[in-house]
């Protein structure tokens, strides 16, 4: 390996890296701003320079390749001087208004100033202002603290792949633009974390509180099958915010839009009291009341009357307390499965087999009745990012979308995949010729009436094509429900000549809606409604028993990813009034219907979980699945595939509840914009 | 290859005629197949001679369109080079260098003959719409200072009286001469050449 | 003084026809054939051998610029001609653009054979309106005479020339700024490392030269390096046009020889300086980016890059601008500050935020609201910026501030205390 030297140590580095990167492994600190190592360089802010010997003046190190036996100093009195300098430059026309900065106390330019710069003003001329801009109701800006460098034109037109924002002017008038748009993107809230300043900020979280206020919680997403590893950021009870945290496999540094902002919809439309409908109005009533009430009806009716449906974001342990009394009770018809795709079976034939980080593997992609950028943004940037590195072809068979890169929509309906098999398409010989080959199936395939033969013929083409091998697995469905992959694990599906979610409508006498809103509830008008859930949506509305469980922000749960990823999200604060965890109300039922679930509190639950589901216990790790032909093989039809998700940002009790998301739902897909007035925030 | 993601431009109804659609089609010509988006600059110029003298949305939008380029990318350029006016400007563009060698054979006095003769300031337009005085940097015609150039034309060695009459000029639709205005020969010595006297064409 | 049979811009003032029969009346397109003909080692090793320094401003070696161009890159290859003339001072180009094309693109045909390069551009600045529409009808006939195009003046070789014009931006003077604006973008400098002649337009390898540095080299082709070699002094060989603008009694440009000495070229060629040499304040001798020189060191300096640069100052474009013992040097400077300020291309932070300030200390300095301390801070400042930013521009825009504080700081400390006593009164 190549080396050179960094304030005297010799470090040996990677042929293509920078002198900030092989500085880096040498110890040394670089201050930068323009510079994010997962977008290209700018070298526009020059804090980074270094002094390389023989050369005739100080380098930008993030841009300058490192070469071996160069000699490198970081801290010589000229750098330091130079860096000074240009933070002096940065803060001439900076406003001194930290104070009521919302950057304030996690800003790199106030950091980076405590540490590289001086302590007072030469700058004797007026401050320049500048116009703040209109990007969409997430962003915020205060333009006149931006510092120009440019990193989140970089990330929405590399990453987002929304070529929307510029830097616009030219010398010191310079401004980041948007021509007054909002930035349409699902990923558009990185803009503020990848600001180094506090141009860009949260508009709904404005002014709510300082970082240093906050506990910070480290958990699991819900609001998709993806398994965003986040930070709930809480004050009391109250979750203020949701920002990203780290995890290469999954969503490297980024969260995608519904995960950061749905958070004001936990305040709102809350179920915090039991509820009983009397007389066809639900009045609050105690838990005692409640939980007698659900008693009563469950030993009145007959375990074939019964139904019990896990909706989209319930955790693995209150889907499996469920699961165990409604065995307890001889209940055959459970399903996690609310709008019915044909999943299920042996594991292999579920997951996410490539691994969201294995599509960077992959040189051929068939999209098959998904659309990844609504159902799975953090999954449609890793197809970007593989994208951009061309030599990669994508194909979908579905209504053609825009994916922020270039897809061949060629079909539209599972005769197209027919067809992919048959080797009657062109798309057969793109996928013959690929060494790494996928195919990624969505639920707009999967929720037909022949949703097991067009999975089938998936699998097919899949061990056609070669995607089948002991070094690559290029089979993939794309859940949407955080649940789903847990609830597939446990078996919370119904057994055989039991009925499925979608036959459960109208044939039975009492249903068990366990956070599941996203359900026809006509369905349900002439059967006894048990709710237990955190929001008075669908479900709720619908229910004759209320009874009020906690928001994933209010349980410790276990969420299984579509790779089939274990995790562990943890308690951010109490659930409000006198909702209670998911599982202890389901084992307060057990209790009083004399259900023995074997476990009297968590750490019992999940040995028991485990003991069910041993991958349970492999967190946050891949556990090798074999392949399973998943489906089953039939007739398929020619009808159009349609998109399950038609509102990125109204999936889910939460999403809907929250303000923040409606305003985008206005301004991105009910289409109609606001009047941008440049003024706004 | 960067890709992405942007709602179809809606360009009004703005478009080239004539001699200019033919040119643009012309200049696309000029660059490989997949490098269109070099015809930008040359194009938002058409899109401005189109659109007399400035650059609307509408204009912009256009340019992205035949470029196949986002309308931010577009519009970054137009803002950038300072030939390209995003808002209305007279018939008569009159722009008076003011650097250095201009300044220091009176490149003030001509800015401040049009301010007075004109009633506007830097920056504004007459209430006609003749004329439009603005003060831009070095227009390389050092040799020959002070100058202005009203459109696309130089005016050199000009005097606050050549200038007064070279605006009624304009302004009365009379031909002018562009080029020096006390007649020298190019950039040669005033008096004429002293060398290239042996040299023949 | 350079005899007329040395000058290679002969129809500089446009006396004579400038379209192709002109031209080839000049001379021009003569032995072309069998120059190419010779192959492009020998062109390279000619312009090598003959000296040529880049007449852009930075005064590189040109030979050996091409040389750096790749053999066999399997990428298409590019000529670049920068003719973005808009250094403060400088018109010089214009006058071959305008009044002699076809030696350009007779230079060009020959440079880029020699580079390897199928591909010419010409960047003209926007505002050269009708400079560029002579280049593009001298492109027209060149095409219809054989010239260039398809086996140009049957050489084998095919060279195609576009001009490109640009829109309002000194920046795109510089050469990667010149390549993205080229490339439908804004004039922000590349980064470098990668260099254009590995990595240039449209990533392909590139070279980028000056108007006048490609128009020279037919000649020194066709007359040989010994005629070039001896003229001007060792390592700055050759005939240069001079622009000579500000305080002197006939400016105009001029061919002469490198090496000349200042006020021999001022007062031979421009009549001498306004008032006479005694009035002489100072001079800008090559563009407004480089340092002004005291008077003591105009008087014995001679034009070329090495004694220049031995001053601390430089030849550049070799735009002399004059000023006489009227001038109010902190404007003047304050003036070009304000030029550097306004065509920043506002990436890089130095340049960006520093430039606006220099402007603003210097304008408060011409009224005299300033302190003295102020003048060390603002040196300070041109410190800060020098060397810091992306491309040249920082350091140009430093340059003449650090010449102002060198050779005048007693005129600003004067005005300080004149505006001190002023208002005490």
């Amino acid at each position: 390996m190549p080396k050179l030297t960094v304030d005297g140590t010799e470090v040996e580095f990677e042929q293509g890296m920078t002198v900030l990167q092989a500085c880096e492994l040498g110890g040394a600190e670089i201050p930068r701003f323009c510079y994010h190592d997962r977008l290209s360089v700018a070298g526009n802010c020059r804090m980074c320079l270094v002094e390389l010997e023989k050369a005739p003046k100080p380098i930008a190190s993030c841009a300058f390749p490192a070469g071996d036996g160069m000699v490198i100093k970081t801290n010589s009195d000229s750098i330091k001087k130079a860096r000074k300098g240009v933070m002096e430059f940065l803060l001439i026309n900076h406003p001194l208004d930290c104070p009521i900065c919302e950057q304030g106390g996690e800003c790199d330019l106030q950091d980076q100033a405590m540490a590289f710069g001086f302590d007072k003003t030469r700058y004797e001329e007026n401050k320049r202002a500048v116009p703040d801009k209109y990007m969409g109701p997430l962003i915020n800006t205060i333009m006149t603290r931006c510092i120009q460098c440019t990193r989140c034109v970089r990330f929405a037109t590399e990453i987002a792949g929304v070529e929307e924002l510029g830097l616009v002017n030219r010398g010191e008038s310079v401004e980041i633009s948007s021509i007054e748009k909002a930035i349409n993107s699902e990923l558009s809230g990185n803009l503020i974390d990848v600001c180094p300043v506090g141009a860009l900020t949260s508009k709904p979280y404005a002014f709510s509180s300082r970082p240093w206020e906050l506990r910070k919680t480290p958990s699991i997403d819900v609001m998709d099958a993806v398994g965003s590893n986040i930070r709930v950021d809480s004050r009391g009870r109250e979750v203020l915010r949701i920002l990203p945290r780290l995890h290469e496999e999954i969503n490297e540094e980024w969260i995608a839009d519904k995960t950061r902002y749905a958070v004001d919809g936990l305040r709102r439309q809350r179920l915090d009291k039991p509820y009983v409908r009397v007389d066809g109005k639900l009045q609050a009533v105690s838990w005692d009341v409640a939980l007698q009430t659900v008693v009563d009806k469950l030993k009145a009716t007959s375990a074939d009357r019964i139904g019990a449906v896990a909706g989209d974001t319930s955790d693995a342990e209150s889907m499996f307390a469920l699961k165990g009394l409604m065995n307890g009770l001889g209940v055959k018809s459970i399903d996690c499965r609310q709008e019915g795709a044909a999943v299920g079976g042996e594991r292999g034939s579920y997951l996410f087999n490539t691994t969201i980080e294995g599509i960077e593997s992959a040189d051929a992609i068939l999209l098959v009745g998904t659309d990844p950028r609504w159902e799975a943004p953090l999954v449609n940037a890793r197809i970007r990012k593989r994208f951009l590195e061309g030599g990669m072809t994508v194909g979908g068979i579905g209504p053609s979308v825009d994916l922020t890169f270039q897809v061949d929509w060629f079909g539209t309906s599972a005769s197209d995949l027919q067809a992919v098999l048959d080797g009657s398409s062109h798309f057969s010989s793109v996928l013959e010729n690929a060494q790494n080959p996928m195919i990624i199936v969505g639920n707009g395939a999967l929720i037909g009436d022949d949703g097991e033969a067009v999975l089938a013929l998936a699998g097919d083409v899949a061990e056609k094509f070669g995607m089948i091998r002991d070094d690559w697995n290029g089979f993939n469905i794309l859940h949407q429900a955080a649940s789903r992959v847990a609830g597939l694990d446990m078996g919370f599906v119904p057994s055989e000549n039991s009925l499925s979610a979608k036959q459960m409508a109208g044939a039975l006498d009492v249903v068990y809606l366990l956070s599941a809103d996203e359900m026809d509830m006509k369905g349900f008008e002439n059967s006894f409604v048990i709710y237990q859930g955190h929001h008075g949506d669908a479900g709720a509305h619908g229910a004759d028993v209320i009874l009020p469980g906690a928001a994933y922000t209010e349980k410790n749960g276990t969420y299984v990813n579509l790779e089939g990823r274990a995790q562990l999200a943890n308690m951010a604060g109490f659930p409000p009034g006198d909702a209670r965890e998911d599982w202890t109300i389901i084992r307060a039922l057990a209790g009083q219907l004399g259900v023995e679930l074997g476990f009297d509190n968590l750490v019992e639950l999940r040995q028991a979980l485990v003991a069910a589901v041993p991958t349970m216990a492999a967190i946050d790790q891949i556990v090798p699945t074999a392949w399973a032909k998943p489906g089953k093989a039939g007739a398929v039809s020619g009808q159009a595939f349609d998109l399950t998700v038609t509102n990125y940002y109204m999936t889910d009790p939460i999403s809907r509840a929250s303000e923040t998301m409606a305003e985008c739902s206005d301004v991105f897909v009910n289409i109609g914009e606001p009047q941008a007035t440049g003024t706004e925030g | 290859m960067i890709v992405t993601s942007r709602p179809a431009l809606e360009t009004g109804n703005f478009q080239l005629t004539g001699e200019r659609r033919e040119l643009a089609d012309k200049i696309k010509l000029r660059y490989p197949e997949d490098r269109v988006a070099s015809a930008i600059i040359p194009l938002l110029d058409l899109a401005q001679r189109e659109n007399d003298g400035w650059l609307s949305k509408e204009a912009i939008d256009f340019v992205a369109q035949e470029t196949g380029s986002a309308s931010i990318r577009v519009y970054e350029v137009a803002s950038f080079y300072t030939m390209f006016n995003l808002k209305p400007v007279g018939k008569h563009f009159i722009q008076v260098c003011r650097t250095t060698p201009c300044w220091l054979r009176g490149s003030d006095e001509l800015t401040n003959k049009v301010k007075s003769k004109l009633g506007i300031e830097i920056g504004e337009t007459t209430e006609d719409g003749e004329f439009t005085l603005i003060e831009v940097e070095c227009l390389g015609a050092c040799c020959n200072a002070p100058m202005v150039q009203i459109n696309d034309d130089y005016f050199e060695d000009l005097t606050p009286e050549h200038l007064d009459k070279l605006l009624d000029d304009l302004k009365a639709g009379h031909d002018v001469s562009i080029g020096s205005q006390s007649g020298r020969i190019g950039s040669a010595p005033e008096g004429g050449p002293q060398t290239l006297l042996e040299t023949k064409g | 003084m350079l005899q007329d049979k040395d000058r290679i811009f002969t129809n500089l003032y446009g006396q004579h026809d400038w379209r192709l029969k002109g031209a080839m009346s000049r001379g021009i397109y003569s032995g072309l054939k069998d120059m190419i003909g010779r192959g492009r080692d020998a062109i390279i090793d000619d312009v090598k051998a003959s000296n040529l320094r880049g007449r852009g401003g930075a005064g590189f070696p040109t030979g050996l610029k091409w040389s750096f161009m790749p053999k066999d890159s399997g990428m298409p290859q590019y000529l670049v001609v920068n003719a973005d003339e808009s250094e403060p001072g400088t018109c010089k180009d214009r006058e071959i653009l305008r009044y002699d094309p076809h030696r350009l693109l007779e230079g060009m045909l020959l440079a880029g054979f020699a580079m390897g390069a199928n591909t010419g551009y010409i960047y003209i600045r926007g505002e050269f309106f009708n400079e560029a529409s002579n280049i593009q009808v001298a492109i027209d006939e060149a095409y219809d005479a054989g010239m260039i195009g398809k086996n140009a003046c049957k050489s084998g070789w095919d060279f195609d020339i576009h001009l490109h014009r640009g829109a309002g931006a000194y920046i795109c003077g510089e050469e990667t700024a010149l390549l993205e604006s080229l490339e439908g973008k804004k004039g922000q400098p590349r980064l470098k490392p990668p260099f254009p002649a590995g990595c240039g337009l449209y990533g392909c390898p590139t070279t980028v030269n000056n108007v006048e540095t490609i128009a020279v080299v037919p000649e020194i082709l066709r007359r040989g390096v010994d005629w070039w070699t001896g003229l001007g002094p060792e390592n700055n060989k050759g005939t240069k046009v001079f622009c000579i603008s500000g305080h002197v009694n006939k400016p105009c440009n001029v061919e002469e020889e490198m090496g000349i000495p200042l006020r021999e070229l001022i007062e031979k060629h421009a009549g001498g300086v306004r008032g006479g040499w005694d009035n002489l304040l100072t001079v800008i001798p090559g563009g407004s980016s480089v340092p002004c020189l005291p008077f003591d060191t105009c008087c014995e300096i001679n034009m070329d890059f090495d004694s220049l640069r031995a001053v601390k100052s430089g030849l550049g474009t070799a735009a002399v601008i004059v000023m006489d013992k009227s001038t109010d040097i902190i404007q003047a400077i304050a003036r070009l500050s304000h030029f550097y300020m306004h065509e920043s291309c506002g990436q890089c932070t130095p340049c960006r935020e520093g430039t606006g300030w220099m402007w603003r200390v210097l304008e408060r300095m011409a009224k005299g609201d300033a302190t003295v301390d102020e003048i060390d801070m603002l040196l300070d400042v041109t410190y800060q910026i020098e060397g810091h930013t992306i491309c040249a521009l920082g350091d140009a825009a430093a340059w003449p501030v650090q010449g102002l504080i060198k050779n005048f700081r007693h005129v600003i400390e004067e005005r300080i205390a004149g505006a001190q006593r002023a208002a005490a009164e």
